[in-house]
C-alpha cells in the first residue's frame, strides 16, 4: 500500500503582457482594433478622473461614503470590455469604472452614493445587477443568473466581481462550488487589491495565490497582472469565450492595488506603509497603457478635458436633482402595497401636509388630552 | 373535493404550478432522486426532469442565493429547506437580498421566490430543529410569511405563493404532513395571501392560533362549549402581511382574546397581535389580551420536557377561563 501522487498535478499560470516599464510581449498582445483600444483608454481615463472628482465631492459633503477605484481601472475595464450587452455584469461595491462601461450614466452613480434609490436602478433591460454592499453575497446570484440563462436557452455569460477579502466568505466558496458542479457560464473576477480595509492578504488566506483555489472547484484559475489592461483583457476574453462555448466557469485573479482609501470613511496611512503605496504607484495601470497608446500613435489631444467636461455636466445634472419625495419610502417594498403600508404612507403624508415631520431634536409636542385612568372612553 | 394528506396537497400544488408555468422549478437538498426529506417533492423529478428539480450541494446560503439570481432573470424558483431551521444558514441571502432587491433596485428587479419547508416543534427534534422560524422572518419588510394549518390551505396558499411576485417564506410542519383533509381539485384553486380565516364561530372569546396550536385550540373550544363558553377561532394563515381586519372584527364581537403560539413568547407573534389589538380596539376589550406561548427556553430533547415546553390544551383552557372570568362585562 504505497503512498502515491495522484494525477493530474496542478499548476497555476501567471499572465503579464505589458509590464510597468511599458515593455510588450508582442506574441501575447490581444488583437484589439484602434477603435477598441481608444474606447478602453478613454474609459480608463474617465474612470480615474471620475474617481478623483468623486473623492473631492465626498470631502466637500456633496456625496456620501463610497469605495474609490484608483489603481484598479485595468482590472475592471480589461475584464468588463469582453462582455456583450446581452451578458450579465454582477458588481460588488467598487466597480464604478466597469459600471460606466456598461452604460450606467455617471449622474446615476452619483445619485446612488447620495442616497437616491434611482441611483441603484439599472436601466430597462440593462443586464447588470445593482451594487452589492454585503461582501460576497452577489456571487451565488451570479451562479443563479447563469443557471437561469441556460434554463432559458440563452447563451449569456455572467461576470461577477469581488475582492480578495470576499474570498474568505462562505458565499464565495459556495458560488465557486455550485458553478463547478453545474458547469455554468460564470467568469469570477477577483480584484486582489491586497487590502480588505486594514487586513492585508496574508492575514486573509494562507494560500499562495487566490487563482489556485479554482483548481479545488474543478475549474481553470489564472493569475494576471491586474494593472496590465492587455493581460486582463486576454485572460477574460479566453474565459468568456470558453463559458459561452459551454466549457464552464473560470476564476481570474487580478493582482492589483488600491492606491486610495478603502472607502471615504477610513485613513490608510494608519495601517499601511507609505513606501508600499509609492512602490505600487510605479506600477500604475494608466502610465503603462498611456505609453502603449503613444507607441501606437493612438493618443488623442484634449481627451482629459473632454472627459472632465462630461463629468462636470453629470455633476450638474446630479446636483440639480430635487431631494427624494419622502412618500417614495414605501415604493417597491412589495410588488403591491399591503394595507399596513398604505396606512403608514397615509400617516406620513398627513404629517407632511401638517407642516412636515418634526426635527429630531425639536421638543416633543404637548400631548392632546387623553382620558385618565378610570375615565376610559367607551365606544360601546 | 378529494381527501388527501397535507403532504399530498403540497405535492399537488407544486405539480400543478410546474405544469402551468415552465418558469417554476424546485431546488434544494435531496429534492430530486430522494423525493425530498419529507417526500413533499415525490415524483417531481420523474415528471419534470433534472433541469426543473435540482439536487444541490449541501449549502443553504448557496442555493438560496442561486434561487435569488434565477428569480432576477425571470424564473420562479421554489427553494426547499430540509427543515426551516437550516434557513439560518441563508439568513443574509433572505434578509439582505431577497427581501431588499426589489426596493434597492428601484423596482427594476423582482425576486418571485418561495422558500418552503417544515418548522416549529415536532417530535423530539431537539433544540436546533424545533424552532418556530416565522418569528425571525415576519420582522423583515419585503418578505411575506405564510403558515398553512390545513391541507386545503397548504395547497391554496402554496399556489398563491408561487404566483406571487414577492419573496415568500412558507413554513410547513413535520407534525402536519400526515394530516388528512378535503382539498379542491380545481387547478386554479387559490387562497390569497394576507387573508385570515374564522375556523369556528363563537361569541364569548376570540382565540388566535395557527398550525398545531390551532388543533389544540379546537380541542379546547369543544371542551369549553360544554361549560357554556363560546369560542371563536381565528387562524391568520399569512403572518405578514397580516389580516388584522378579521382579527379586530372578531375582537369587537367577543371583547376577549387569547393568542396561542408554539414558539417562545418574548417578542413573538402573540406580542404583535396583542399590540395591534391594543392600538386598534382597546376600548372593545373587556379583559387584557392573554398569551399562551412556548417557554422561553430552547426545545429540550427529552420527551417529557418537550411536552412541558410547548403550549398544551390545558394551558389554553386555563387562559380562556381566566379572560372570561375577568371583570368588565
Amino acid at each position: 500500500m504505497p503512498r502515491t501522487v495522484l494525477e493530474p498535478r496542478f499548476q497555476v499560470e501567471y499572465l503579464s503582457i505589458l509590464d510597468s516599464e511599458g515593455h510588450l510581449d508582442a506574441a501575447l498582445e490581444p488583437k484589439l482594433s484602434p477603435d477598441e483600444l481608444r474606447a478602453l483608454y478613454r474609459a480608463m481615463i474617465l474612470g480615474r478622473r471620475l474617481d478623483e472628482r468623486m473623492v473631492r465631492l465626498q470631502r466637500q459633503g456633496r456625496l456620501g461614503t463610497f469605495a474609490p477605484i484608483k489603481g484598479q481601472e485595468a482590472s475592471q475595464l480589461g475584464s468588463v470590455s469582453t462582455l456583450r450587452p446581452t451578458d450579465w455584469m454582477v458588481p460588488s461595491f467598487r466597480e464604478t469604472a466597469a459600471m460606466v462601461w456598461r452604460g450606467w450614466p455617471i449622474e446615476k452613480l452619483l445619485l446612488f452614493f447620495a442616497g437616491y434609490v434611482e441611483g441603484g436602478q439599472p436601466g430597462e433591460g440593462q443586464r447588470d445587477l445593482p451594487i452589492a454592499v454585503p461582501v460576497a453575497t452577489q456571487l451565488p446570484h451570479a451562479v443563479g443568473l447563469a443557471y437561469a440563462a441556460q434554463y432559458r436557452g440563452e447563451d449569456a455569460v455572467v461576470m461577477a466581481y469581488f475582492g480578495d477579502g470576499a474570498t474568505s466568505e462562505g458565499d464565495c466558496h459556495e458560488a465557486l462550488n455550485f458553478a463547478g458542479v453545474w458547469h455554468v457560464p460564470v467568469v469570477f473576477v477577483c480584484q486582489n487589491n491586497q487590502w480588505a480595509i486594514s487586513v492585508p492578504l496574508k492575514k486573509q488566506t494562507h494560500s499562495k495565490t487566490i487563482a489556485q483555489k479554482a483548481l479545488a472547484y474543478g475549474m481553470p484559475g489564472i493569475q494576471v497582472d491586474g494593472n496590465d489592461v492587455l493581460a486582463v483583457y486576454a485572460a477574460a476574453r479566453e474565459a468568456v469565450d470558453r463559458a459561452r462555448a459551454g466549457e464552464g466557469p473560470t476564476l481570474i485573479e487580478c493582482v492589483t492595488y488600491r492606491l486610495g482609501v478603502h472607502t471615504t470613511a477610513d485613513d490608510p496611512t494608519k495601517y499601511r506603509a507609505e513606501e508600499e503605496v509609492k512602490m505600487w504607484e510605479q506600477k500604475d495601470p494608466l502610465t503603462r497603457f498611456t505609453a502603449y497608446m503613444r507607441q501606437k500613435s493612438l493618443l488623442e489631444d484634449g481627451l482629459e478635458q473632454q472627459v472632465d467636461e462630461e463629468i462636470a455636466l453629470a455633476v450638474e445634472r446630479f446636483e440639480a436633482t430635487p431631494p427624494p419625495d419622502p412618500l417614495t419610502m414605501f415604493d417597491h417594498l412589495y410588488a403591491e402595497l399591503p394595507p399596513h403600508l398604505v396606512a403608514q404612507r397615509e400617516e406620513l403624508a398627513r404629517r407632511l401636509r401638517e407642516g412636515g415631520a418634526p426635527e429630531p431634536d425639536a421638543p416633543a409636542p404637548t400631548p392632546r388630552a387623553t382620558p385618565m385612568r378610570g375615565q376610559r372612553l367607551t365606544r360601546r | 373535493m378529494a381527501v388527501m394528506t397535507y403532504r399530498e396537497a403540497l405535492n399537488q400544488a407544486l405539480r400543478e404550478e410546474m405544469r402551468r408555468d415552465p418558469r417554476v422549478f424546485v431546488i434544494g437538498e435531496e429534492v430530486g432522486l430522494y423525493d425530498g426529506a419529507y417526500k413533499v417533492t415525490q415524483g417531481l423529478l420523474k415528471e419534470f426532469g433534472a433541469k426543473r428539480v435540482v439536487d444541490t450541494p449541501i449549502c443553504e446560503s448557496g442555493f438560496t442565493g442561486v434561487g435569488i439570481g434565477a428569480a432576477m432573470l425571470g424564473l420562479r424558483p421554489v427553494v426547499e429547506m430540509m427543515t426551516f431551521n437550516f434557513s439560518l444558514m441563508a439568513m443574509d441571502q433572505i434578509v439582505n437580498t431577497a427581501a431588499k432587491l426589489h426596493y434597492m433596485s428601484g423596482g427594476q428587479f423582482s425576486v418571485p421566490l418561495v422558500i418552503r419547508g417544515p418548522g416549529g416543534p415536532a417530535a423530539q427534534l431537539a433544540a436546533q430543529h424545533s424552532q418556530s422560524m416565522e418569528t425571525y422572518y415576519y420582522h423583515v419588510p419585503g418578505l411575506k410569511v405564510v403558515r398553512p394549518t390545513t391541507p386545503m390551505d397548504a395547497k391554496g396558499l402554496l399556489k398563491s405563493a408561487i404566483r406571487d411576485d414577492n419573496p415568500v417564506i412558507f413554513i410547513e410542519s413535520e407534525t402536519l404532513y400526515h394530516l388528512k383533509g378535503e382539498v379542491p381539485d380545481d387547478p386554479d384553486f387559490l387562497i390569497p395571501l394576507g387573508q385570515a380565516i374564522v375556523r369556528r364561530e363563537g361569541t364569548d372569546v376570540t382565540v388566535v392560533a395557527y398550525m398545531g396550536m390551532m388543533y389544540r385550540a379546537l380541542e379546547a373550544a369543544e371542551e369549553l362549549a360544554k361549560e357554556g363558553i363560546s369560542v371563536e377561532l381565528v387562524d391568520p394563515r399569512t403572518l405578514r402581511p397580516m389580516d388584522t381586519e378579521t382579527i379586530i372584527g372578531s375582537v369587537r364581537k367577543t371583547h376577549r382574546v387569547v393568542v396561542v403560539e408554539a414558539g417562545a413568547g418574548f417578542a413573538g407573534m402573540g406580542s404583535e397581535i396583542a399590540a395591534f389589538i391594543t392600538e386598534q380596539a382597546f376600548d372593545d376589550l373587556d379583559a387584557p389580551v392573554e398569551r399562551v406561548t412556548g417557554a422561553n427556553a430552547p426545545m429540550p430533547y427529552a420527551r417529557n420536557l418537550e411536552k412541558l415546553k410547548t403550549p398544551t390544551t390545558e394551558k389554553i383552557l386555563a387562559a380562556v377561563r381566566r379572560v372570561c372570568n375577568a371583570n368588565g362585562s
